[in-house]
Order: C-alpha cells, then structure tokens, then sequence
C-alpha cells in the first residue's frame, strides 16, 4: 500500500540523498533532511502509536516538539535506545529504526485496544476508585497495573555516549530563530550586544521560512525569500553565535537557563563515535528575548483522534518544507484564516483539497477568496459531529452549527476524506516565560494568555507575545527592541508590510455533536487520553482547581505536557463551572520545556566523576599491600589489609591483636585539621569546647567535645598548643568541613572582636598512628636523640623531631588505649614515613591496620564516634561525659541547653555498654532493645550503636543508648531479632583497661 | 538559580553560597540569665515570612565570608546585600 506522496523537490530536503530506516522492522526511505515524521508520511504512515489509556490508534499530529502522538522508542535493543522520542523531531539518518510504543504485540494490532471499548467504564480516576479496597489488595493489584503502565523502554546497558556541559554568559539571549527572533538578534548583536540566538530546529526561520502566501509581501517578497536574505546577512555579523538543535529546557530566576544542545543525533551511529553527543549550556543573560512563537489548537469534538487529523499547520509545514502531502484527499476543519493557507499550499501543488469546513459565518480575506475561485467547497457555520476509520480516518461528518454553537441542526453530510487538518486558533508559547516566574493575563479578545508583568530583565516578541500578523510583529518589536536595548533605530524602521489576512475567528472549546456527550470521544490530551468528559466529570465531583482537575483527569500530564490540549481544557472547565478563563489562571508549566535525557543532566560526572573522592598521600602503599577500602565521607580510607584471603572478620580479628600486643600502625591522614592563630585563640577554643583551654601548657594537647547551640554533640578531637597563640584543631573525617564552616560563623558573625584565624589544614599533612606496646621503641629508632620518657614526653604532649630530614610534629595521643604516637609530616612525605616506620617495626611485626581495627580497638576503650553512636540528640551528659563539661566556664556553645528541662529528663537514651549472656553472639548494629518480651506493643529502650568480636577480650562487646540506661547497670534486657531473642546485660561501656594502664605500658 | 553579589567577590552563581537562616538574631550575651522558653525563643523560633526577608548567607566555596540580603521570597528579588555589623536597610 506504499505510495509516495512527495510532492516536490524541498530546498530543505535532499533528495540525491536517499536514507533508509527501518519503522516496526519494515524498511522505509526518506531523504537527507526529513524527521521521521515527515519520512513516514511520505510513505503513507500515519498509524504510529497506541494512546496511553484506551490503545486508540493514533497518527502523527503536529511537526514538532509539541507532538503527543507520534512518541517512538528508538534503535531498540541497542545501547543507544531512547523512549518516547518525538517522530516529529529526529532527524533521519542511515540505519535508524524506530518502532512504536505502548502497545502489544504490535501497532497494527494491539490486545490493549480493548480498552478502548471497555472506555464506558474506565473514566477519570477510574483507577483510584476501583483499586482502593481491600487496602491489602494494593500489592495485588500492582503489579498489574504497573505492567500495563509505561510507555516506552529504557535502556538497560550502559550509554556509550559523552555528555556535556559548558557555562555561558551573554548580553542578550534570544530564544527561537522564527522571523522575530532572528530580527531581534541581528539589531542586538548590530549595536554591540555580545548575542546567543538558539533554536530547537536544524533550520533557522520558523514558520516564516516557509510562509509562501503571495497575499503577503515584506518589501515587496514573499515572507520566505525575505526572511533567507536575512539570514544570509546574520553569517556576518559579528557577537552573534547561533545555535541550532538547542532547544531551552529552563528558564530559572535571575536570567538563568539551561539550554540542551543536541550535537549527534542526527548523525549515522558511525558518526556518532568520541563525540559529545548533547552539550548542557548553562546560560547567564544580562537580557532575555522571547521569540519562543506559537502553538497551534487542535479543534475538541468528537473522534478528533484518528490517524490522518493533523494540525492544519502541520500539513502546510509538511507540504512546503519537507515537499510532502499527508493525504491525498484533504479536508480542513477551522475556526480562523489559518486553514486556508494549508488548503491553497495543497492546491497550488496540485494535491486534492475536498473542502474547507469552517464553523466562521465568513470571511471576506483574499486567501478566502481565492479558495473559494479554486472550487473548493466551504462549509460555513458547520461543525465536524463525528468521524469514522479505525487506523486511518475515512470520512468525517458535519452538521449546520446553531447559532449559539452548542448544538447542530440539520442534516447529516458525509465526506470522504483521508486527512483532515483541523485549525483551532494560536497559542501563545508562554512556557519559558512562566517558569522565569513572570506572570501571565488573560486576553478576553484573542482568547489566550498574554506575558504581562516580567520578573527579569526580559521581552516577549513575535507570536509568542499575542502578535500573529507580520505586520503586527514587526511594528511591536521595533519598539521592543528601542526600549529594551536602549537603541534609537533598528533595521526594522524602514521596512514595508502588506498583510491580507482577516482576523475574524469564532472560539467554542468543545464543538457539539449530534449525540450527547456521554457517547462521544472529544479528546483534549491525546497522550493520555482525556477527554472533555472527563473534565466534566471532574467538575461534577467537586473539583475546581485547575490544578486539581489536571491530575484528577491527567490532562496535561504527559510526555507533551498538553501544549496542545491546555487552553482547551481551561476553556471547557471556564464553559462549564460559568467562571473567566483569566479567572481560573493555568496549571503551573515546570521545566523542562521539552523532556532531557539524564545523560545531559549529569554531563561529564558518570563512573569515577560521579562523586569526588579524596586519597590520602599514603594511599598507593594501602593499594600495593591490598587493603580493602571503605567510603568515610568523600574518603577512600583504608578499611582493613586481609592476608590469604582471609575474611573481613579474621582480618580485623588478626590487626585487633597486633595492635594490642606488639605494634600497629593506621593512616589517620584523613582527620580534619584546622590551624587556629592569634592572640584570641584560647579563648575561642574556650568558647567552642564544652571544657577549659586556657591553662593548656604550650606542648599540651587535650580531647575537646563541641557542642551545637542546642546542647547536643557536634564533633570531637584533639587539639594541640603548638604555642602561646597557636593551636592545631583534629576534627572528624567527616566533619572536618563543617567544623570549620560553623567556627568561622561564630568568629565572622558572633565573636568578630576575637583575634583568631582558621585554616584547613587538612590536605597539608600526612598522618602515621602507631600504637601498641612496642610503639615507643620504633620510634625511638627512628628518632634515636629524641627523648621518649614519660617526663620528658609524657601521654597527651607534643614533640617537634626529624627523622631523617623530615620534619616532624608528634603527638602522644591515643584513640586505642594504647602507648601510640602521631606522627604528622608535610603531605608530601606522607608515603616515604609510613615505609620508614614499616621498616623500623618490621622486627616487632608492626601491622598496618584499617579503620574497621581502630572502630573495634576504640570500641573496646568505650570511646565514642561521633556520628556513630551519637545522632545529634546526644549530650555529654547523655554519653556519660559529664568530666568534659565545664561547670566553672560562664559560656560555651551550646551550654544553656544542658540546663534545659528536657535534655535535663532523667529518661532521655543514654549510652551504655552491652554484654551478650553468650559471649559468641555479635549484636547487629541498629537492634532494637527492649526489657520486656511478652507485652505488646513493646516499648522500645535504645538500639546498638557500635558492636564487635574483641578479639583481646575474647568475647562480643556493644555499646548502645538506652532510655535511663545511666541507672541499669547490670540489668538484663533483650535484643529481639527475627528469629530469636538475644540476652543482653547492660555493662560499662570501657570494657577493655578500665584504669587506662596501657597508656603508660 | 540567584545570581549573588557577594560583598567581596562580586557576582557569583546560586551555587556557590549557603543559606544561613533569619539574620540580625544576636546570641544572647548572657544565657545562663534565660529562662528556658527565652532561650528556646534564640533557638528555635524563626520568622518565615512570605515577603521581604533578612537573612545570613554565607559565600561558602569562594571567600567563606558570611554577609546579610534581604530578600523578596515571594518572588526572590534580591533586595540587597550588607556586609555582617553593617546596619540593615529600613525597609
């Protein structure tokens, strides 16, 4: 049944370049410059698709991105396979397949079509009322409905493409290269504006590329060939760039947009290779010109879906651009000018026009007149009751329209047709200009919603801003342009229009037919196939929101976002519930404008770039020695060091006892370090740790626990007076950054009298922890002259010492319970240490260990991880710290909340210890603890914060926080799991050196 | 996405800076004088109005300075912009 319907050779289609592409697995071919759309019906395909709800076949409608219907996956089964891609859009090229979606087992027949005759019974919200009861039915219901949901497939291989993203500042942006856009940027960029002008299409020119009406005139041209002289002239200016297949996605505050510019596409997949394929433009304008154009309506009366009705410009874009006829007996439905210009494109190119249905009383226009010379019979004052033809329209039905339009009178006329182009009037594209958050007012006259109030430096051009005759356009953006540009002349000063159309029009939202309309099918959203009845239907239970009536109906809801069903829907819901349109506003339109793929979204950041991570300058040897790694913040740390394949749990077991027994040796390279300087340090550190600083002895380093505002613990660690004004904090791993971030808040915004400057000094230095009993004499050869004695060098004191020429900063300080030393140096010699001290411990077999040892090792210490076992609703008082708070200090962040009533409640979690009556049995971190097992509901005490095998203590250890756990001590409680209770006893959370002798050992 | 003069870089991207909640409320100079619902006022309690709008922001991954703006939040309008210990503007 291929026949070709090319109708004359398109400068804009290459017909020496012949492309084939497959459409359902069957070949078709269409020429260099056609979209898949224009390919198809060239070929006679209308039948593209199924529609969501009911599997109503349905046809390419429009020739752009606002298509509802014709949605395709394309190249399935590849890597490159796409969903729900606009036929209207892509570009053809060699080896393209597509193929249609929503449907089973293929278009042409499709078991879902069903629906479409069980469609008495499955009106708007069909689904929330039918599949609410029984509750416990849901899991049953859907897994059903979700099969038959979804349109397209996503890809489920990884994408081999590149994406990416790019930052663009400019003077004057201009969206959309139609005949104003391209006026509007060539003055801009004339009078010096650094100027982008992006259009979604591979040609510039809009519609007016194409406008061959010789009833209007430009200088005495027909608009198109004016308008190719124009754009010849935009090649040379200068500040001007244009883009093309860039179509703006978001258009956010403060002039920010974020435009996809598609690079491949539309190239062969050989072509495609090492390519960026889409570019993200992030774009900041110092001014924006919207010349975004306009959408046309469809008309709303009943079967107004079937394949072969298109939008009435469509077919003129389709006949004048791509050279194709979309019918070969062509009917058009109108209610303005509009149609007559598609009706005499057809004509002039000898493709069979059978009538102009109009339901206008008249128009005296030219371009009427010349129809009408043409023989081509106009209906007026009629309205289009019915159509017929399953998979491709065959006839419509019109009836003489009464003359308030509600209802038909009479008799019926059929018509036979195989395309109907149906013509309801422009509409504004308004979507970028709502989403910058300017606002919108409703034009009683030419029944559309007008930009209004700007909230940016922005103008509005062309259709988009209600100007749709050239002459119209051209005499309002000249003064746009003068004002916003603040320019005296424009190219547009001297120019000369003839326009002939007439502006009468007729509006009526939902057209009458000789049934009632509960036995029509009027639809509104194509895609998701609502209909007028459903938005009845919608106002008949209560609704009145717009917005509520869009997601109660789903009308507007789709991949198109209803640009084309929209206005209709407003109309009908104003019609129906007698309020003004302008009263009822719109539902909010949010970017995108047209749908991006998360590849141009997340651009250049997928694999290693998804996230950044940082390795300390010791982390090669952790990889050469085959350390496991674990993710601590953007950290890669390393985790622990299995040997002979040993498993997590032998390994850790293996470092715990080394590290207790002769020597072990940690990358703490990772800790927060934050330089603090000047001559109020002491007394900030005063003001920020919950104890006291200022006695600190120069050397000194003490543990310091910070609160925020509202009394709970924030971040701990070690800090050291390297002099009279000079400390150096530790943070945790994890809360290094926002250490610093709230310490310069209090010093910038709180306490600016204070003398004191921070520094993140993290990145600067390497960091050795060695500990263990035989720690003090690797040092001592490493540093033979430095003297190690408990006088001179004592637990919690700080030592500067070379070894070798690197300078060191040594802390005797310990996280573990045991004799251990940090060994700080310049980041760069951070690898070169760690190897000396490998050498050096060698003959005490010194064991690299990971953070999951120093968890355990700590653990059995009873010290507390920040983050681990607190949740920010833990005081110190809470984690049994009472000894670090300072009752004498007048202030410290967060001390008034300690006396708060509630974090003074006896009750609140508290953190203990926990001791498994089986010593074998590891706790899960997380359990819930109870003291009762046989009362329902069981109340719940605490959970588990941290939980080990103590490979020292020969049995499992936890800690926990627990409701008064303070005064449990020795009370049996129980852990329920899923299959068993455990036995808990609640312990002194130090299980391991209660009297800390190891220190000194 | 604001676009931000910070009072010592300039112009900067949204993205740059952190929010840092209502501004001009002082820490009390003397807590251990309040009682607990003054304290938990200082706390807890914000203003969040729909309208013009003090607030800290902090030019965090760029000078890490903190600043005052005053904002529209119905429509985001950056109003102005202080530096911190300048005196608001009377609006």
């Amino acid at each position: 049944m291929t026949k070709n319907l090319r109708v004359k050779t398109s400068e804009y289609v290459d017909e020496t370049n012949r492309i084939s592409f497959k459409f359902n697995g069957k070949i078709y071919h269409g020429f260099k410059g056609d979209t898949l759309a224009s390919a198809l019906l060239a070929n006679d395909v209308h039948l593209v698709g199924r529609s969501f709800k009911y599997h109503r076949p349905r046809g390419i409608m429009t020739s752009g991105s606002e298509e509802p219907n014709a949605i395709v996956q394309i190249n399935s089964g590849t890597n490159r396979t796409e969903p729900n891609i606009r036929a209207t859009e892509v570009e053809i090229y060699e080896g393209l397949e597509a193929s249609s979606q929503n449907c089973w087992p293929s278009v042409e027949f499709d078991i879902g079509g069903l629906n479409n005759f069980l469609s008495p019974f499955l009106p708007a919200g069909f689904y929330y009322k039918t599949f609410m009861w029984p509750a416990s039915f849901w899991e049953k219901y859907e897994f059903f409905i979700r099969h038959s949901a979804g349109l397209g497939k996503s890809p489920t291989s990884i994408d081999p493409d590149i994406y990416d993203h790019r930052n663009v500042h400019c003077d004057v942006l201009v969206v959309g290269a139609g005949i104003s856009g391209i006026l509007a940027a060539k003055n801009a960029a004339k009078n010096n504006f650094k100027t982008l002008l992006v259009d979604e299409k591979n040609e510039l020119g809009g519609s007016t590329i194409y406008e061959n009406n010789e009833f209007n005139k430009i200088d005495n041209k027909i608009p198109s060939e004016w308008l190719k002289k124009e754009i010849e002239e935009l090649k040379s200016i200068k500040n001007l760039e244009i883009k093309t297949r860039t179509s703006v996605a978001a258009y956010h505050q403060y002039n920010y947009l974020l435009a996809r510019e598609n690079l491949t596409d539309h190239l062969e997949a050989k072509d495609k290779t090492n390519k960026i394929r889409q570019r993200l433009l992030k774009i900041r304008a110092k001014k924006v010109i919207l010349a975004t154009g306009a959408l046309e309506r469809p008309l709303i009366f009943n079967n107004n879906d079937r394949p072969g009705i298109m939008l009435s410009s469509a077919i003129k874009k389709y006949s004048e651009f791509y050279g194709v006829a979309c019918g070969s007996k062509n009917v058009f439905f109108t209610n303005n000018d509009s149609a007559y210009e598609s009706a005499l494109s057809l004509y002039n190119k000898g493709i069979n026009v059978e009538a102009i249905i109009d339901i206008r009383e008249q128009s005296e226009s030219k371009i009427v007149k010349k129809i009408k010379e043409a023989g081509i019979q106009i209906y007026w004052s009629h309205s289009i009751i019915d159509t017929t033809g399953y998979k491709r329209l065959n006839s419509v039905s019109i009836m003489k329209l009464s003359n308030d339009g509600a209802s038909v009178t009479g008799s019926k006329i059929s018509i036979s047709c195989d395309c109907l182009g149906v013509a309801g009037g422009w509409t504004p594209a308004v979507h970028l200009y709502t989403q910058s958050g300017s606002k919108l007012k409703f034009d009683e006259e030419k029944k559309v919603f007008l930009p209004n109030k700007n909230t940016s430096e922005q103008i509005s051009i062309g259709s988009c801003s209600g100007d749709f005759k050239i002459d119209e356009i051209i005499k309002n953006l000249n003064q746009k342009l003068k004002d916003t540009l603040n320019i005296k002349e424009t190219d547009l000063d001297n120019i000369k229009v003839e326009i002939d159309q007439e502006n009468s029009k007729r509006n009526i939202w939902l057209l009458p037919s000789d049934k009632p309309l509960g036995k029509t099918k009027p639809f509104v959203d194509y895609q998701n196939d609502a209909t007028a009845k459903d938005i009845k239907l919608a106002l008949r239970e209560g609704f009145r929101s717009i917005e509520h009536v869009k997601r109660y109906t789903t009308t507007g809801m789709g991949t198109d976002q209803g640009k084309l069903g929209n206005m209709h829907a407003l109309g009908i819901i104003a019609d129906t519930a007698g309020v003004k349109m302008g009263e009822l506003g719109t539902t909010t339109f949010r970017p995108p404008y047209t749908p991006l793929t998360f590849g141009t979204i997340v651009g250049r950041n997928v694999g290693k770039f998804f996230d950044i991570f940082r390795r300390t300058p010791i982390n090669d040897w952790h990889v050469e020695n085959k350390a496991e790694f674990e993710n601590v913040g953007q950290w890669k740390r390393a985790w622990y060091y299995p040997i002979n394949g040993e498993t997590m749990h032998q390994a850790v077991q293996r470092e715990s006892k080394a590290a207790r027994e002769s020597a072990g040796i940690l990358d703490a390279s990772t800790l927060g370090k934050i330089d603090i300087q000047g001559s109020d340090a002491s007394e900030f550190l005063n003001r920020v740790y919950t104890n006291a600083w200022s006695k600190l002895a120069v050397g000194k380093c003490r543990y310091g626990l910070m609160l925020n505002e509202d009394g709970m613990v924030y971040d701990d660690g070690v800090t050291t007076r390297l002099g009279e004004n000079h400390y150096i904090m530790t943070t945790t791993t994890g809360g290094a950054a926002n250490v610093l971030g709230k310490l310069e808040d209090y010093l910038q915004t709180e306490w600016p009298e204070l003398d004191v400057y921070l520094t993140s000094v993290t990145d600067h230095y390497a960091t050795a922890s060695l500990c263990g009993p035989n720690s003090k004499k690797i040092l001592k050869k490493l540093i033979p002259d430095l003297d190690l004695s408990d006088e001179n060098f004592p637990h919690m004191s700080f030592k500067e010492a070379n070894i070798g020429s690197i300078q060191c900063r040594i802390m005797r300080i310990s996280f573990t319970g045991e004799h251990s030393y940090e060994i700080n140096v310049q980041a760069s010699y951070g690898k070169d240490l760690w190897k000396k001290c490998m050498e050096a411990g060698q003959e005490f077999n010194i064991t690299p260990y990971g953070t999951e040892t120093m968890h355990l090792l700590r653990a059995e210490k009873g010290f507390i991880i920040v983050g681990q076992d607190t949740d920010g609703t833990m005081t110190p008082i809470d984690l049994q710290m009472d000894w670090i708070v300072s009752k004498k200090k007048y202030d410290f962040i967060g001390k008034r909340s300690l006396y708060r009533s509630d974090t003074m409640r006896e009750d609140r979690k508290q953190l203990v210890g926990l001791l498994t009556d089986d010593p074998n049995i590891v706790l899960e971190e997380g359990a819930q603890i109870v003291s009762e097992l046989n009362k329902s509901p069981i109340e719940m005490l605490g959970h588990v914060t941290s939980s080990y095998f103590s490979p020292n203590l020969n049995k499992s250890i936890a800690l926990a926080v627990v409701r008064g756990g303070k005064d449990m001590m020795g009370k049996k409680l129980f852990v329920p799991m899923e299959n068993k209770n455990i036995n808990v006893t609640v312990a002194n959370p130090v299980f391991y050196d209660e009297k800390n002798k190891r220190l000194n050992a | 996405m604001f676009l931000i003069n910070c009072p010592y870089c300039g112009e900067r991207d949204q993205q740059e800076f952190k929010a840092g909640g209502e501004a001009h409320i002082e820490r009390p100079k003397q807590p251990t004088e309040l009682s607990d619902d003054e304290w938990a006022e200082y706390l807890f309690i914000r203003k969040n109005i729909k309208g013009v709008q003090f607030e800290r922001w902090n030019h965090a991954h760029g000078c890490r300075k903190w600043f005052n703006m005053v904002r529209d939040t119905s429509n985001d309008e950056i109003r102005e912009i202080y530096k911190m210990g300048e005196k608001p503007p009377s609006q």
